[in-house]
């Protein structure tokens, strides 16, 4: 190979390097393993980590996964290619995010989805970015402080560069002005509380700004869909169908809107059309929006997406199918209200939702010392009671959590 | 390949399903397999549900929910079966060509093989169970993964520490331009708003810089693919706040004036970004960080072997210099820890590479590159004949069957004949600066069989072009379908089933 290249040494294929920059030294880094001393040590760290039952949420949701799809999601097929710039020989991964896409859509009620975001806390920012390209001169955004605050710490990140003026407030209606571009929602807030948001759209779009709804997909099989509040916009994490928590990622973000909104989305889209023969194929379509073709000019940086978590989601909601999910918001509602029920009991805890209306997630007005409760359950296997910054206590049940899990939790907080 | 018409929508059949949850409101104290048995599921077909615990559960859930809170319109997903599932995602999946199908040249991707092992530490029990908010004392052994990792990054680059939260190597430039920010920010520098960034770089860099809030001014590159140094000198000054430099750049080639660049844009008050796109061809021979650069991100999903995924999940961690450390924790770029299974997958495969073997990925990819570049000159046009580093670029054919600037064989016509012959193509008309762009980029896991085997079948593919480009122009001719038409896609967007 040297001979063909013509050059006497693989060292001299740098020599266009200066020999001030050519590392001479070695890299301080463990000597090689072998696949078994990989296995052995990585398990080693793994036993440093406590396995707990998980009764938090915020973002993160501990829903049950079903086998088929690390079994589907692991195929190289899919796993090893790349983004499907050769539609011919990417078939697969164009067709599984058509389904994506049009999932999303049935789930939000919305017209178009994109292929996905990184997560939710980004889909968030870009969707108030995506105000302010739509609504001329206009550079302010409002957001709930309902929101998780995850979300709301990447907002404020994205907006601070770019000189987006942000105000996050309970009460967003009272910001509407002439200047506002766009105003983002929880559909469930950072409480667990299912939020009203009866008359929102009417009077966002009467002050000429974007409304834009923070959801959970796993939910959207029982409460009102983002279009059936009247919002332009859907964002949201699609962690809660059926991905492991994983420490935090990767997860998947969604994206969809209003079909007027098409060409300001970010990310890919694809479309469906028809091959020279005629047959029906997926092609990635709309992209005069994207940085490879727009640069500077483009509705987003965005290139890389979750495309494997979004494949990863298709699969479970296929397997789920609409009584599934349904199914999945029942169970975890009636753990939860149980637990709430139970906790009640204890006389450890106030009300602090002034009403019942949640899901899966709720909080509760701790009356005894937190960081002990937190260690109680810490000792007796659960992560539960995370404190939030108003000093309340959240938890969260899902389907994958038995009655005897709860009462275990319970007792723990009984004999506290 | 076959080709398989199926959306999942249209395999739905009313009743149908393909779940199996657990009852856990069904029995006091009931055990797992008890409720299993009570749910009476069947694996692999429809499935039935109906029980007492299930109804009680929904009325408790149903009446919950004021009415003007709930779903109005049918929820239609598709109802199939567990099989209909399997078979239809593997169906899917036959359409599709991955680093396991085969070859996969494709310029600034770094197309690597990802080791099995890799998959098999991300999914690892004692670790997919961790919940992002969980106390750090019961995550120690997570934290641990990612400070060994970004103690690796550390010594692989040259850099101090990394941030993990970037998702993406887009991502991971956002977040390394806001720390430019911060950086000038601090210092009361706040009329730092251009950022430089080559003619040659990726979409993505003016990309990320917009969505920074920054003005882009492009600096040229000469004729032999580098800066322009002279270019460069007048657009320095009190407003800008750095350069984003690939290095090597997109054609492949070293920068090799990085060092005077680095003290034109220190002297003027910026700072260096460096794109770590194509940071596999340095591995074992040069450290960013040694060349006066203050930022950088990496992509896991490139130099460290983990799999695309179809488009991701990737990670793009930022690394900074020492001047930067004290803004490294400040943009919160997404909502917990980071891709954690990515960089997991990148741990592994660093520990199974070792010290002993990371330094030898740069060289053999640099080896593969030149290699191929030598070897389809004569039938290719070689617009910079110098040695390459990981990859290289093409401007088409020499002899392309064409006549009068009026090309037979075009960049696309070669690439869609590649995949006849069971080989990805290379990425196409990029970068901007030729017009017959073909960017080839091979990797250090390739056999020279496999070499040899792509260099044999570029050459026919210039003979047929010479001879007969109708081939070309038809192909591909034997995948799962024919060149789709993308201009109906975009003038009449169908966009969802």
């Amino acid at each position: 190979m040297l001979e063909r290249i013509g050059v006497g040494s693989v060292a001299d294929l740098y020599s266009d390097v200066p020999d001030e920059f050519r590392y001479k030294g070695e890299y301080d880094l463990p000597s090689a393993m072998s696949e078994q001393e990989v296995r052995d040590h990585i398990e080693a760290l793994g036993r440093k980590n406590v396995q707990l039952k998980v009764f938090v949420g915020q973002g993160a949701y501990d829903h049950y996964v079903p086998s088929v799809i690390p079994y589907i999601t692991s195929r190289s097929e899919f796993l090893t290619s790349y983004t499907p710039y050769q539609s011919e020989i990417s078939q697969g991964t164009l067709r599984y995010i058509f389904e994506w896409q049009s999932m999303v859509c049935r789930l939000t009620g919305m017209d178009v989805s994109n292929a996905c975001m990184y997560d939710g806390p980004t889909a968030a920012a870009e969707a108030l970015r995506m105000c302010v390209a739509s609504t001329r001169k206009r550079n302010k955004v409002v957001m709930s402080t309902r929101l998780l605050p995850h979300v709301q710490q990447v907002v404020r990140t994205y907006m601070k560069y770019p000189g987006i003026e942000l105000v996050a407030v309970d009460d967003v209606l009272a910001e509407l002005g002439p200047d506002v571009a766009g105003v983002l929602v929880p559909s469930v807030g950072k409480h667990g509380g299912i939020q009203d948001l009866t008359g929102f759209a009417d009077k966002i779009h009467e002050a000429g700004a974007l409304m834009a709804v923070y959801c959970d997909l796993s939910t959207l099989a029982v409460l009102r869909t983002p279009a059936e509040w009247g919002a332009d916009i859907a964002v949201g994490d699609g962690q809660s169908l059926g991905l492991p928590l994983n420490y935090g990622g990767p997860y998947v973000g969604f994206m969809a809107c209003l079909k007027d909104h098409m060409r300001k989305l970010p990310g890919r889209i694809v479309g469906q059309t028809v091959d020279k023969d005629g047959k029906r194929c997926f092609v990635l379509t709309l992209q005069a929006r994207e940085q490879h073709i727009r640069r500077e000019k483009a509705t987003s940086n965005i290139c890389s997406n979750e495309s494997l978590m979004a494949l990863w989601c298709t699969v479970y909601l296929s397997l789920m199918g609409p009584e599934g999910l349904r199914k999945v918001n029942e169970l975890s509602s009636a753990g939860a209200h149980y637990l709430h029920d139970r906790l009640m009991a204890t006389g450890k805890f106030e009300d602090f939702m002034a009403t019942r209306t949640y899901l899966n997630e709720f909080c509760l007005k701790p009356l005894c010392d937190v960081a002990k409760l937190q260690k109680a359950l810490l000792d007796g296997g659960y992560f539960a009671a995370l404190q939030l910054e108003d000093g309340t206590v959240t938890f969260c049940v899902t389907e994958k959590h038995g009655k005897a899990e709860i009462d275990g939790l319970v007792k723990i907080v009984e004999e506290l | 390949m076959k080709y398989y018409d199926k959306l999942i929508f249209e395999l739905s059949h009313p009743g149908r399903s393909g779940f199996s949850l657990p009852n856990c409101f069904e029995g006091a104290g009931a055990d797992t397999q008890q409720t299993r048995a009570t749910l009476g599921t069947v694996r692999g077909g429809t499935v039935s549900c109906a029980n007492g615990g299930a109804e009680r559960s929904e009325a408790v859930c149903g009446c919950l929910i004021p009415q003007h809170l709930k779903r109005e319109s049918v929820l239609d997903l598709p109802e199939v079966s567990e099989v209909d599932v399997v078979r239809h995602y593997t169906n899917l999946s036959q359409m599709n060509f991955g680093v396991d199908t085969g070859f996969y040249p494709l310029g600034s991707c770094t197309m690597k093989y990802n080791p099995k092992i890799n998959e098999e530490m991300a999914a690892h029990p004692l670790f997919t169970g961790l919940h992002p908010l969980q106390p750090a004392e019961t995550v120690k052994g997570a934290q641990e993964v990612i400070d060994d990792l970004d103690h690796a990054l550390a010594a692989i680059t040259g850099f101090k520490h990394f941030t993990f939260l970037p998702c993406a190597g887009a991502h991971g430039e956002l977040t390394g331009l806001m720390l430019i920010r911060e950086y000038h920010m601090a210092r009361g520098d706040s009329a730092r708003t251009k950022v430089i960034v080559p003619d040659s770089a990726h979409g993505t860099n003016p990309a990320s810089a917009a969505v920074c809030g920054l003005e882009i001014v492009v600096v040229k590159s000469r004729p032999d693919g580098l800066i322009d140094v002279e270019d460069l000198k007048p657009l320095l000054g009190p407003d800008v706040a750095g350069i984003m430099m690939t290095n090597p750049n997109t054609l492949g080639l070293f920068e090799k004036d990085i060092k005077e660049i680095a003290k034109l844009v220190h002297g003027c008050g910026g700072l260096l970004y460096y794109d770590g796109a194509n940071m596999n061809a340095l591995l074992g021979a040069v450290r960013p960080g040694d060349m006066g650069f203050d930022v950088l991100h990496l992509n896991l999903h490139k130099t460290f072997s983990t799999p695309h995924g179809g488009g991701g999940p990737g990670s793009g961690p930022v690394g900074v210099a020492e001047s930067l450390l004290p803004y490294l924790g400040i943009p919160k770029v997404s909502g917990f820890h980071g891709n954690f299974g990515v960089m997991m997958r990148a741990y592994a495969y660093i520990l199974m590479l070792g010290r002993e073997n990371v330094k030898n990925a740069g060289p053999y990819a640099v080896l593969a590159a030149n290699y191929i570049k030598e070897s389809l000159k004569d039938a290719y046009k070689l617009p910079i004949p110098t040695v390459c580093k990981h990859e290289f670029v093409y401007d088409g054919l020499i002899n392309d069957g064409g006549h009068d600037d009026v090309p037979g064989a075009t960049t696309l016509d070669i690439a869609k004949r590649l995949l006849d012959y069971g080989f990805h193509a290379p990425t196409i008309y990029f970068p901007l600066l030729f017009h017959q762009a073909l960017m080839v980029e091979p990797t250090e896991t390739e056999s020279k069989e496999t070499l040899d085997a792509f260099i044999d079948v570029m050459h026919k593919i210039a003979e047929e072009a010479a001879k007969d480009p109708e081939i070309l122009h038809g192909a591909p001719h034997d995948t799962p379908i024919s060149r789709p038409d993308e201009t109906t896609a975009a003038r009449n967007p169908i966009v969802k089933a």
